[in-house]
């Protein structure tokens, strides 16, 4: 068989059969617990981690990524390049830093400046993935600008988005809340910090991310 | 911009409504100039006709390279989300339809409560239009 007959043959397999490698990336407002999401499902698959957390916002400041981390479901699987971004804000204020987190002003004005990097990258991302785990903070309010434009853009581009509804190990955590807010989406309470119900996070990312999804571009 | 001159001068916070005509009549990228334009100089805009989704993000990447640590910190921004698309928009492709939306500088504004019914947002006093 030539080389148009083994793309054309391979095409209409991943239509019947879905996807078995996708790029995922990990999206949400600072201090939703993105990155201990992302160090949870790498320790899970992979015995890995991806990066340091902090209870001071924009911790990441630049986007990261794993590839072929394989994650399964029973008898099926679906190998994702999990990319972990940094949070994405309306403001960054380096005051914040200082009055809050007892920052100097110079650490302040670096660790501001590259959050704004931070989130233009995470941006930028955007252009380049398959679907999204949105980690939203169960314990906040859910119509926060951030998370709306966040799924509004994802919508657009015709993305499939996981919400992960986050920090349910926490007292005053109202994943029923995020559910009813957002019914167009799965949304998975987990604690990526306890690993409590990740095992039905994986299985719906194996489930939601390998079905063939036809992209929109802007 | 050009500056009317039947506006007067007066001090104070000044809050914008944006018709819908003048929005139409302007590109994605001029939109993203005017709005952060008016909103460095401190004035809070209510837009009649909100931003698409994907200018949502752009005004977020555009307002992120225009931080200056000290005199502008971001954007607050609230708005209810599009309508739901009807059958037909969904078969033929168009875009949910943005709805009226607020932005201004974040030193400026506090959104203290949003749901489907109600925003409420406060002006933090001492600041305003230069």
């Amino acid at each position: 068989m030539g080389l148009f007959g083994k793309i054309r043959l391979s095409n209409i397999l991943q239509k019947i059969f879905g996807k078995k490698h996708a790029k995922i990336g990990i999206y949400g407002p600072p201090n939703v617990g993105k990155t201990t999401l992302a160090n949870r499902i790498l320790r899970d698959w992979t015995g890995d981690i991806m990066g340091s957390v902090s209870d001071v916002p924009h911790e990441t400041r630049r986007a990261k990524w794993k590839k072929d981390v394989r994650v399964e479901n029973g008898g099926s699987h679906l190998i994702m390049d999990i990319v972990d971004t940094p949070g994405i804000a309306t403001k960054v204020d380096f005051k914040e830093f200082m009055n809050v987190y007892g920052m100097s002003k110079e650490e302040a004005k670096t660790r501001a400046k590259e959050a704004t990097e931070g989130v233009i990258e995470a941006i930028k991302w955007l252009e380049d993935i398959d679907g999204v785990v949105l980690v939203m903070d169960s314990t906040q309010d859910p119509f926060t600008q951030v998370n709306v434009t966040i799924l509004g853009n994802l919508e657009a581009r015709n993305l499939p988005v996981i919400i992960a509804a986050n920090k349910i190990d926490l007292e005053d955590s109202s994943p029923a809340t995020l559910k009813s807010a957002f019914p167009q989406h799965p949304v998975i309470p987990i604690s990526a910090l306890t690993g409590y119900n990740s095992d039905n996070l994986y299985s719906m990312m194996v489930k939601h991310f390998s079905k063939k999804h036809k992209k929109r571009w802007r | 911009m050009e500056v009317n001159p039947l506006i007067k001068k007066e001090e104070g916070i000044s809050f914008n409504l944006v018709s819908r005509n003048k929005l139409d009549k302007l590109s994605s990228n001029e939109k993203l100039k005017f709005i952060l334009n008016e909103v460095k100089k401190g004035k809070i805009l209510v837009l009649e006709y909100g931003l698409t989704p994907f200018e949502q993000t752009s005004l977020i990447e555009n307002t992120m390279k225009e931080i200056e640590q000290d005199t502008f910190i971001g954007v607050e921004m609230e708005g209810y989300e599009p309508e739901n698309q009807t059958f037909f928009q969904k078969i033929f492709g168009i875009n949910k339809k943005p709805r009226i939306t607020m932005i201004g500088p974040a030193d400026l504004l506090k959104t203290v409560h949003k749901d489907n019914n109600m925003i409420q947002i406060k002006i933090i006093p001492g600041r305003g239009a230069k």
